[in-house]
């Protein structure tokens, strides 16, 4: 048992269900960085180790998902028409209860797959897979392409939460090409947004589906 | 030499970018496939030595898929420059103010991308490091979105964020796939597994957890799968070839759609050492032709030559996974078809790029009677169609037929059955649109490229003439020491010699 680690998973999850019931732009963004500055402290905790590894890592994630991104998505919510709803093809009700249901499911799969050896916190597993699936919903249920970035970020932060948990111990230079990897695809998908908006004067996806083989 | 191989086009593309006039940076662009294509050449002369721990290595079906690449950014690079050049000129010669063609990209940043796509490519077949290989696809990813944005209009914009968007999420899947792998890889109480190099984890495969290593698999699959283009994960391939520039679509479709394949057929040897075969085989058979299935519905009555082309690519990655999920001797068959498919489907893509500039429509029914209007590029393009639908007595009719016949051989009738049905289906389906745009009357000149119509110049028909060769000739003579390649790669991933 972890207490730090199995608190810090609590406030994963309470930052999820007001993700799924929030109806700012803004105020996600918010969430979405608090979430960043909290998994930035994850590999120091996990591990029990101050070394320069995890030291490293901690800084480049915090920074990332903390720091650079929300100023990223902030940036890209000012500069464009961005409507400040959060505009949901699934209610923010809706949106709750399923998520609820979801978190059951998932606690069950955590509890029923067998772990190899003791892990840091028998949460990790469902809280992580619980915000993956968060970020996959908010790329599918919400109108705005900015929307779409920000469920992407939390989906990767979803993926962080289990890989710091599970493995122990990947190569540095592994972690460092995959948060490099994810900062560009951040990046260039705030830039599409911009161009998007001058494009479509909007950002709503659902905008964008001239390509397609049958039309109605 | 691996190292150098990754040097040459990153260091190329870097320069691209800040090179300012267009003349040496198209020939920086050829100079640079020419030498990769020289030391890719050299590889399989001489084995190059691993280098950084193993990590980068090339095995028999890396060295395979690095000189499809290698080979097809060849093509690719000489074909490039004309392109480049008539996108200037014909945006030139339109009067002011008109609008009917779309802006296009700077030049520099298309160029640039276009090596480091290279060189992410390069990235993919030499990692021999899961957690690697995991960061050169996405690399991919990112390195030729901007290509898919080269015009500059709105419908290339929507392909270029589906394509981004849905590719990204899916490697996503793929990242959890290999923390998973971890997972199953650590023997129970210890506090670590072995590293998650390919040679390591094939050694270290007969003790993996079974149910964390079927988890890992099935996320592997349906990230790479989601890259690959395997139906029903396939929905921003048709988008993307269709919007990017035609020489764009013929990499992407010959070169990227193979370097997801390699990454799934590395998470598949796991499988096959830590005796699961039979598992990740049933996947990838049920997904083959299940992407065939979906390809061959939206190829009937396609209206898009170039979608037409996509969707046969996802049909072409269908057959490939099927060749690999059926084992034995269709693995051979699968490897011999990756090389077909990629040299044909370039092929055709560059065809496309010439009727497009020509006609100025991607609509089937606006063009016809192109072997009039451009007999060159005409021809090449029914060739093309007759090699693609695996008619005799092209590449891509030898690659299948070995597939099929290893079906058989099998007792598996109802899956060769089944392939040999969608297979008709999609001859069909491409045979009546495309010859109908070949033949028939020429428009009249009008319509026509205003430069000189009828006249091809020849950097536009001299990557897909080299190519249209080689098909007839890999249908013709398999040249012995690509059969030992082949085989020496399929003996790799499960496949009987």
């Amino acid at each position: 048992m972890n207490q730090p680690v199995e608190l810090m998973m609590i406030v994963l999850v309470l930052t999820d269900l007001l993700l799924l019931g929030s109806s700012r732009v803004a105020g996600s963004v918010r969430l979405m960085a608090a979430q960043g500055l909290l998994l930035g402290l994850l590999p120091l905790l996990a591990h029990h180790g101050l070394g320069g590894h995890a030291l490293v890592l901690a800084a480049g994630s915090t920074g990332l998902k903390g720091l650079i991104f929300p100023w990223l998505l902030r940036r890209a919510l000012r500069d464009t028409e961005t409507h400040r709803e959060m505009e949901p093809f699934v209610g923010y009700v809706a949106s709750l209860l399923i998520g609820l249901a979801v978190l059951g499911a998932s606690c069950w799969l955590g509890a029923r797959l067998p772990l190899p050896g003791p892990v840091v916190s028998p949460l990790a597993l469902p809280v992580g897979l619980f915000t993956i699936w968060v970020g996959l919903f908010l790329i599918v249920a919400r109108r705005q392409a900015i929307t779409q970035v920000l469920g992407y970020v939390v989906m990767e932060n979803g993926i962080f939460t289990v890989g710091v948990v599970l493995v122990q111990g990947q190569p540095f230079l592994v972690e460092l090409g995959v948060l490099l990897d994810i900062f560009v695809a951040v990046f260039v998908m705030g830039l599409l947004v911009f161009h998007i908006s001058r494009e479509f004067e909007h950002m709503d996806t659902d905008q964008l589906d001239a390509l397609k083989d049958w039309s109605s | 030499m691996i190292g150098m191989l990754l040097f040459i086009p990153t260091l190329a593309g870097a320069a691209a970018f800040g090179l300012r006039s267009d003349g040496p940076r198209r020939a920086l662009l050829v100079l640079a496939a020419l030498l990769h294509a020289v030391l890719t050449a050299a590889c399989w002369l001489v084995p190059a030595p691993p280098a950084w721990n193993g990590w980068l290595q090339l095995d028999a079906v890396g060295l395979l898929f690095l000189s499809i690449a290698s080979a097809l950014f060849l093509a690719a690079a000489l074909y490039a420059p004309g392109y480049l050049h008539r996108a200037v000129q014909s945006r030139r010669a339109e009067p002011a103010g008109l609008g009917l063609l779309p802006e296009v990209a700077p030049e520099a940043v298309f160029t640039g991308c276009l090596l480091l796509f290279l060189a992410s490519m390069t990235l993919v077949t030499v990692s021999h490091h899961f957690g690697l290989l995991w960061v050169a696809v996405e690399a991919t990813t990112l390195a030729s979105a901007p290509l898919i944005y080269y015009h500059r209009q709105p419908r290339s914009l929507e392909a270029t964020w589906k394509y981004l968007l849905i590719c990204s999420v899916g490697i996503a899947l793929a990242l959890l796939g290999n923390f998973l792998l971890v997972v199953a890889a650590t023997p129970p109480g210890a506090p670590a597994g072995p590293a998650l190099t390919l040679g390591e984890l094939l050694a270290a495969a007969p003790q993996f957890q079974t149910p964390w290593l079927k988890a890992a698999f099935l996320f592997l699959l349906v990230g790479y799968g989601t890259k690959m283009g395997l139906a029903p994960l396939h929905t921003w391939l048709p988008d993307a070839h269709s919007e990017a520039p035609s020489v764009v679509s013929a990499l992407l479709s010959g070169a990227l759609l193979n370097c997801a394949f390699l990454a799934i057929l590395r998470a598949h040897q796991v499988c096959a050492a830590a005796g699961q075969a039979a598992f990740s085989q049933s996947l990838l058979v049920l997904f083959g032709l299940l992407s065939m299935g979906v390809a061959a519905v939206f190829i009937i009555g396609q209206p898009d030559y170039k979608r037409l082309l996509a969707y046969s690519s996802v049909e072409h990655m269908g057959l490939l996974a099927l060749g690999v999920g059926l084992g034995g001797a269709a693995v051979f068959g699968a490897l011999l078809h990756a090389v077909n498919h990629s040299l044909t489907k370039a092929l055709l893509f560059f065809a496309a790029g010439n009727l497009l500039a020509c006609y100025r429509s991607k609509r089937v029914a606006d063009v016809h009677g192109a072997l009039r209007a451009l007999p060159v590029t005409g021809a090449l393009w029914v060739l093309g169609l007759f090699a693609i639908v695996g008619s005799p007595p092209f590449g891509p009719f030898l690659s299948e037929l070995t597939m099929l016949k290893a079906a058989f051989d099998q007792g598996r009738w109802a899956v060769g059955a089944g392939a040999l049905a969608l297979l008709a289906l999609v001859f069909i389906g491409m045979s009546r649109p495309m010859l109908a745009m070949a033949q028939g009357a020429a428009p009249a000149t009008a319509d026509l490229d205003r430069a000189r119509p009828g006249a091809e110049r020849w950097f536009t028909i001299l990557s897909p003439l080299v190519l249209a060769a080689a098909v007839l000739v890999l249908g013709l003579y398999l040249p012995p020491w690509l059969t030992a390649q082949l085989q020496h790669a399929a003996a790799l991933i499960g496949g009987a010699p």
